[in-house]
């Protein structure tokens, strides 16, 4: 074949290839007509079926996967002591992959095929934004264990995770406290970084910060030199990283290669935790910042307990983060609420749901029944060079979820 | 004046990345016409090699050494199998052998899946890549990252051994006679398939090369071959099918742009910019920057 022929096949074969992957995006939004109908959840059985939607491959899987874990513990626990409502716990686990339409089409398998009475999991906000309607449409549950931006509120979901007023604020108030005036953002380019960085300008803009530069990779980026020069440059005081996933491998290594430190410019991460800084490699993170409701390191009977049975089950070099903390937190506070409404159906749980509580390992918890939020202490911790991370400031009370920062005149206009 | 300089480093060393992936699928797509989907997955093969290596070998120096012709060689014979199985079978349809290795590559996808999880692993650096050196001093000092410049050093090998190779070399010269005219080169007693198998191990080995660098770079996973081939696909488009002149200038050229763009703008509209500019430059120039004349290599 002549070489410009070839050129042109080759032409021809991507555009077929996009259009291919554009018609599979289209199809998996189709979801089931049937609106705000009530979920059948199959209690037919000695045993009740929940569902696990996690990314197990991809560039996800380096997070999720160890909230699998968390979230098969707090069912293992729960089924020793006799199970909920009598009833043995039956996980089902399926790979969402990374790839948000997957994360739809598997939560619609969960929902109709298995019949379970709640699904747990999710990480990225774009796969939360992917499942919602399927979990609106079918009237099913699902409870979310991951930080995210807020300016949401379903009443198909509970999230257990931080919403901003819980992770975000107080990270640029501990910033401010700290002295710090000017920001630059780094993100991963979809819709949580996007949202908190809408939120870090307002909020800069009432405080008087300077935002010194705002920069987004795609997800799963690897190629950070570019963005790490210009971070250099910038000469901010700090930098507000909002990356998710494996890219903060290559953002970090490329940030140490470019002469930065935490002295020089620190680094607060709202999206890495213990099991990603043992990843990314402590010797390029030692002295950086995190903003979380839970570290291993949070003292308390409770998480002594739970780290110890989380090391006994899955080895005694794995650590525990804050979305496993709130995964496994979301599994008894579900079975808390259907021992109180003495019913599967996701009409009662949710009606019993206002001020259940747990002793969870990162404090006392309480549901919010208005927002389906719950109640979190924030903490901000400083990365070791041992890979755990230690508290250096605390809100000592938990505070009262906002997912729309109602409570703040600088957030108007924002949702 | 250093943001320049910093800049074109930076497009430099994203270039050395592009073309140590474009290098063995331009051989095997310009000498053979064989376009290979599983070349990313040859790259994929070469980086699990080094954290293989690393499991047995402690020191990160060692290994990342002793990981290179171990990825040469493993990338190489997996090269050599795919041809000998399949695609010698299909040289007279360029077409087919894109579906057929397309295939191969979601299998060897997951075959790395099942051996070595679905989470991304990552390898420890040796310290004497960690570092930097400067340039130039001052608030904006101009640092070049020790493992950017290992990264290039191991590009320009390439190129360098590929080149001789082809030139000086017997070896070369059958690989050469090949490509010019396959009947006649047999005719005159040359064992075409040989050439043809050699050709593909040298090919895909120089993928097992550019997985080793990979891993100084990013994580390593099963689909960390696929984010990456497109790029290389469009650098060989651009360079001219089978030219690795070609293929050198667009790798560094494409780099650079993609550098430049990013700093003034962000990384996406880089990426736009980056495209559009291909797509005009392959309507002014469809064969790209060296002409296909002769199909001769080097």
């Amino acid at each position: 074949m002549p070489p410009i022929a070839r050129v042109r096949h080759l032409a021809a074969i991507a555009v077929a290839s996009v259009t291919a992957l554009a018609l599979t995006a289209c199809g998996a939004r189709t979801g089931e007509e049937t609106e705000n109908a009530a979920a059948t959840v199959d209690t037919s059985g000695d045993t009740i079926k929940v569902g696990l939607l996690n990314s197990l491959s991809g560039t996800m899987a380096i997070s999720e996967v160890t909230v699998r874990d968390a979230l098969l513990l707090a069912i293992e626990e729960i089924n020793a002591d006799g199970g909920v409502l009598g009833k043995q716990i039956e996980p089902i686990s399926e790979d969402g992959a990374s790839d948000w339409p997957t994360f739809a089409e598997k939560s619609e398998k969960l929902i109709q095929q298995d019949q379970v009475a709640a699904v747990f999991g999710c990480w990225t906000s774009a796969s939360r934004k992917a499942v919602l309607p399927v979990f609106e449409q079918n009237g099913s549950l699902l409870f979310y264990p991951v930080q995210y931006e807020g300016l949401e509120q379903s009443p198909n979901i509970f999230y257990t995770g931080a919403t901003t007023n819980q992770q975000i604020v107080p990270a640029l108030d501990y910033l401010v406290e700290q002295g710090v005036e000017s920001l630059y953002l780094v993100g991963s380019d979809y819709v949580f970084p996007r949202t908190a960085n809408r939120i870090i300008r307002a909020y800069a803009e009432e405080h008087g910060i300077e935002i010194s530069g705002e920069d987004y990779a795609p997800l799963g980026s690897t190629e950070f030199s570019t963005i790490a020069n210009k971070v250099e440059r910038s000469g901010a005081d700090a930098v507000f990283n909002t990356l998710n996933g494996d890219s903060n491998v290559s953002f970090f290594s490329e940030y140490a290669a470019t002469g930065l430190t935490a002295e020089t410019m620190p680094v607060l991460s709202v999206s890495i935790a213990e099991e990603e800084v043992n990843s990314i490699g402590a010797e390029n993170l030692a002295g950086q910042l995190t903003s979380w409701n839970y570290y291993q390191t949070t003292e308390g009977a409770a998480n002594e307990a739970f780290v110890a049975a989380y090391q006994e089950r899955y080895g005694a070099d794995r650590p525990t983060s804050d979305p496993m903390e709130a995964a496994y937190t979301s599994v008894h506070l579900w079975a808390a609420m259907v021992e109180e409404a003495g019913s599967f159906e996701v009409a009662d749980v949710r009606a019993a749901a206002d001020g259940i509580t747990f002793e969870a390992p990162e404090g006392t918890v309480t549901v919010d029944g208005e927002t389906q939020h719950i109640f979190k202490t924030n903490r901000i911790g400083e990365i070791g060079a041992d890979g755990l991370i230690t508290e250096v400031w605390s809100s000592e009370e938990p505070i009262r979820p906002d997912p729309y920062l109602r409570e703040y005149d600088w957030a108007e206009g924002l949702s | 004046m250093t943001v320049i300089l910093s800049q074109s480093f930076t497009g430099v060393s994203i270039g050395a990345v592009l073309l140590l992936i474009a290098l063995g699928l331009s051989l095997t797509f310009g000498q053979m016409g064989v376009i290979n989907m599983a070349h990313g997955e040859f790259i994929m093969a070469g980086a699990y090699t080094v954290y293989v290596v690393q499991q047995s070998v402690e020191a990160p120096g060692t290994s990342l050494l002793l990981a290179l012709p171990v990825a040469f060689l493993v990338a190489g014979a997996m090269g050599v199998l795919l041809e000998w199985l399949l695609i010698r079978r299909l040289y007279t349809r360029p077409l087919d052998t894109l579906l057929v290795t397309w295939g191969v590559s979601l299998m060897l996808q997951q075959l790395a899946r099942d051996i070595f999880g679905a989470p991304n692993v990552h390898t420890r650096a040796p310290s004497w890549l960690s570092g930097r050196i400067t340039l130039i001093g001052g608030e904006h000092p101009l640092t070049l990252a020790h493992s950017r410049l290992f990264i290039l050093a191991l590009a320009l090998a390439a190129v360098l051994a590929l080149t001789l190779t082809l030139r000086l070399t017997s070896l070369g010269r059958r690989m050469r006679a090949v490509v010019q005219h396959r009947e006649l080169a047999e005719a005159s007693g040359i064992a075409t398939g040989q050439v043809d198998r050699i050709t593909f191990f040298i090919g895909s080995g120089l993928a097992g090369l550019a997985g080793v660098a990979l891993t100084l770079v990013g994580p390593i996973g099963p689909t960390m071959g696929t984010n990456i081939i497109i790029d290389a696909f469009l650098v060989i488009v651009v360079g001219g099918i089978g030219q690795l002149r070609g293929a050198v200038i667009a790798a560094f050229a494409l780099g650079v742009l993609q550098a430049v763009m990013e700093y003034s703008t962000t990384v996406s509209l880089a990426r736009v910019v980056v495209l559009v500019a291909i797509v005009a430059f392959l309507q002014w120039r469809p064969q790209g920057i060296y002409t296909l004349r002769t199909r001769s290599l080097a």
